[in-house]
């Protein structure tokens, strides 16, 4: 078909195919939403022994100073990002945003310190405004589009067991660590992170051998190929955001929650403060405080509340207060989740709102995220 | 006699009164459903109107009416547990019964040979 002519394909597209995946377009790739097993199984199959996502759409970027120096590019790169990249030790990942002139949020990432560069990971859909971000904020450093990498999530309590047939030093790594190390004779970056809430591994492969890699973690009878769509409900049921959804240029870091991704080095009175994009409006908004919230949102009833449906302070549709942002059932949860805006009045956990569905205002209670207990291994 | 709609709805007709579900196909395509609403019992539906709606875990889709006519009774173990829809869906997991407004406007729709040819 035509639509399908112009989408991008993954090193492990061929793999999905041939393992009965549903194929959707996604970010400009044709990717797979579920398998034969089904979004629900897939779902709790990731929670309860593992999963293997395939994320090689992600953009993985290689920032490195010309000088050739860590600390040059982590400097660089603290510009456009309010995070502490020079504090961040080698080996070591953590979460970070680019923010924009106004405080809001022009993707969000996962920065690595790899020794004499910066590893960063995108989100697809964003990643050719990023690399044009950084290449023209960042003139001290070269930036590497990585177009020759797989990248392959593996996540759930056993996928440190999995991961241990290929290599049995996993079990060393702690939450955020980052390795580099052959899988199979393949030189792979291994980070143990995810998107799940899970305990689980994000592994970097050369495209040649993606298929090879991703087959032998398939081998062991605990490992599940899982879609997207069981990606999207255990993120949500995790609490974290997805770019586009809960995250946008209409949000700042401290409307969306995020405050704990900026370290004291960013903040007021420390050593870095400021001096990114935006942070005349985020300091003052850690200060005082941002006038609404993303929070966890948990619908009385049975039926989803989807993103967009808007929230009411009433059941009757008078006094509009935000927006559901991502919504979906929660197959662990055993019930519907979401999570969405609301004014600072109305963030208590408890706190009764109504959101419209389909003509009628279901009742759902502001709820604490996340929705599960994650298995991080800190 | 089976009847069946573009909209991938099958209806067995007995006297006036139809029974609605959707079919095996449509329902491998909705995948895992984890809610159904139903119309109320004395709704009066019309052709093409929204009858009722069904949620998977990814998205909501609406059901609707494959021809003019009042509900009398509705499947309540559909709306207890959704997931009867994927695995009986053109068994026990029926959606509504409907006392048809013209019985002959049955005449109009898919014979399961013709279908069968619709879905390939």
């Amino acid at each position: 078909m035509d639509d399908q002519a112009v989408l991008n394909i993954t090193p492990l597209h061929a793999l999905h195919v041939s393992l009965g995946a549903k194929m959707v377009p996604f970010a400009g790739y044709d990717m797979p939403v579920q398998y034969p097993l089904g979004v629900m199984k897939e779902h709790l199959h990731t929670r309860a022994a593992a999963g293997l996502f395939d994320v090689s759409h992600m953009g993985q970027v290689i920032v490195k100073a010309k000088s050739g120096v860590y600390t040059d590019a982590a400097l660089a790169l603290e510009k456009l990002v309010p995070v502490d990249i020079l504090g961040l030790k080698e080996g070591r990942q953590r979460y970070g945003f680019f923010t924009d002139e106004n405080g809001g949020i022009l993707d969000d990432l996962m920065i690595t310190n790899r020794g004499d560069h910066l590893l960063v990971v995108v989100n697809a859909a964003c990643k050719d405004q990023d690399v044009a971000h950084m290449k023209a904020n960042l003139t001290s450093c070269d930036v590497t589009l990585l177009d020759d990498r797989a990248l392959i999530a593996l996540q759930g309590p056993r996928a440190e067991a999995v991961l241990a047939e290929l290599w049995a030093g996993v079990s060393a790594m702690k939450f955020m660590d980052v390795v580099e190390v052959p899988l199979h004779d393949v030189p792979c970056i291994i980070s143990r992170s995810g998107y799940s809430g899970e305990d689980g591994f994000e592994i970097s492969v050369p495209e040649a051998h993606a298929v090879e890699v991703a087959n032998a973690l398939l081998e062991h009878p605990d490992c599940e190929a899982i879609g997207l769509g069981a990606r999207d409900s255990l993120r949500l049921e995790a609490g974290l955001c997805l770019y586009g959804n809960d995250i946008d240029t209409t949000t700042s870091p401290i409307e969306a929650s995020l405050e704990w991704a900026l370290q004291k080095a960013r903040k007021a009175g420390g050593d870095r403060e400021g001096g990114f994009p935006g942070a005349e409006r985020i300091l003052c908004e850690l200060a005082n405080g941002a006038s609404r919230r993303r929070v966890g949102l948990k619908p009385e009833g049975k039926a989803p509340v989807r993103s967009h449906a808007k929230l009411y302070a009433d059941a009757e549709g008078q006094t509009e207060l935000g927006e559901v942002t991502s919504g979906t059932f929660g197959p662990t949860v055993e019930g519907p989740v979401a999570m969405g805006y609301l004014p600072v009045s109305h963030i208590a956990a408890g706190t009764t709102v109504y959101a419209e569905v389909r003509g009628k205002y279901l009742a759902m209670t502001v709820a604490t995220l996340p929705f599960i207990t994650p298995t991080y291994k800190r | 006699m089976l009847k069946f709609t573009a909209e991938h709805e099958w209806l067995k007709l007995e006297g006036d009164v139809a029974t609605v579900g959707i079919t095996q196909h449509a329902a491998d395509q909705l995948g895992d459903l984890v809610f159904v609403e139903l119309p109320e019992v004395g709704a009066e539906l019309t052709k093409d109107g929204n009858a009722a709606t069904v949620e998977s875990v990814k998205a909501a889709s609406d059901v609707y009416s494959p021809l003019d006519g009042e509900v009398v009774e509705v499947n309540q173990a559909i709306v207890d547990d959704p997931s009867l829809v994927n695995s009986e869906p053109e068994g026990s997991a029926w959606f509504f019964k409907l006392k048809l407004k013209n019985v002959s406007d049955i005449d109009s729709l898919m014979d399961e040979a013709a279908y069968k040819d619709l879905i390939g």
